[in-house]
């Protein structure tokens, strides 16, 4: 009797893993890939001025007592004009914004911050993307919160919403 | 003519020394590019995810592809690259599983599945025998 049930056995488990198969092809793998760098020191980079008459970004503008947000953008990226409005409120709220803008050109840039608004403090070009790639961050936007000592604290995949602008200011340190 | 020549004749003796852009540019040495391109196959693209990095028309991928590049040549080894993108993206980033104690079953499991067979095999020859 008992090994009439265990013959089953190999039965069983083909119509689970069958059953795990079509489960996994149901539900496709949208995955957010969360950058392996928070908690760590914000890696080395440079990105060269953007704008005339504004600086470019590199790390060692970082860790200068008050906490920063680092913004990853695209004059290209149609969500990062949603964000824009975002970015200014935390602006007027005292918070500075770097931004370094990946595969972009000037001109674009001067286009995109005329018709939008500039909340940076400083912009940095990453032509090729090699500062995008220090930091691990997989598209734009993306925005991160960098601390006092220069680490990484936080990274904000997608665009900044009213929702998210208490938490960001609690991580950034400030009251709203 | 004889501008267009030597203008002509100006560009083929300037390509070589220009830039490249090893996003899409082989490198010289052969040996260093089948490396990089061994390690691009196995590097997903963070895009558009299901792709390995040598075959993606997203520009990240074009920029990995360069920094791969760029880092062979100067003389890193392949998995030293790996661990590098592992440490900004993840184990996700490498279609390779890394050996370490999470993914133990998944080098475990056939080794323990062939003993298992060989066991039964042994098993039922040995009751045929007596």
């Amino acid at each position: 009797m008992k090994r009439k049930y265990l013959l089953w056995a190999p039965f069983a488990l083909c119509i689970g893993l069958l059953a795990m198969f079509y489960i996994g092809l149901r539900n496709p793998d949208d995955h957010v890939i969360a950058s392996q760098q928070v908690g760590q020191p914000l890696p080395q980079f440079s990105a060269a001025a953007a704008m005339p008459g504004q600086p470019g970004v590199t790390s060692s503008d970082f860790g200068g007592a008050r906490p920063r947000l680092l913004n990853i953008f695209a004059s290209w990226c149609v969500p990062c004009v949603a964000e824009i409005p975002m970015l200014m409120r935390l602006k007027q709220l005292g918070v500075e914004i770097d931004g370094v803008a990946v595969h972009d050109t000037s001109g674009d840039l001067a286009k995109f911050l005329a018709d939008n608004g500039n909340p940076y403090t400083r912009i940095g070009l990453d032509e090729s993307g090699r500062a995008q790639m220090a930091f691990g961050s997989a598209g734009v936007p993306e925005t991160f919160v960098v601390d006092g000592k220069g680490q990484i604290l936080y990274q904000h995949v997608g665009v900044v919403t009213e929702a998210d602008i208490p938490k960001l200011m609690a991580m950034l340190g400030r009251p709203l | 003519m004889k501008l267009t020549f030597i203008a002509f004749a100006m560009v083929l003796v300037a390509s070589p020394l220009s830039a490249q852009d090893y996003a899409e540019v082989s490198l010289p040495n052969q040996q260093q590019e089948a490396q990089a391109v061994a390690l691009m196959d196995t590097i997903r693209c963070v895009v558009c995810q299901g792709q390995p990095i040598s075959g993606s028309n997203a520009d990240l991928a074009g920029d990995m592809r360069r920094m791969i590049r760029e880092r062979i040549a100067a003389g890193e080894s392949p998995e030293q690259v790996r661990a590098w993108l592992i440490s900004r993206y993840g184990d996700w980033i490498s279609f390779k599983p890394q050996a370490k104690a999470v993914t133990a079953p998944l080098w475990a499991i056939p080794l323990l599945a062939l003993l298992i067979g060989i066991w039964l095999v042994g098993r039922r020859l040995k009751r045929k025998g007596s």
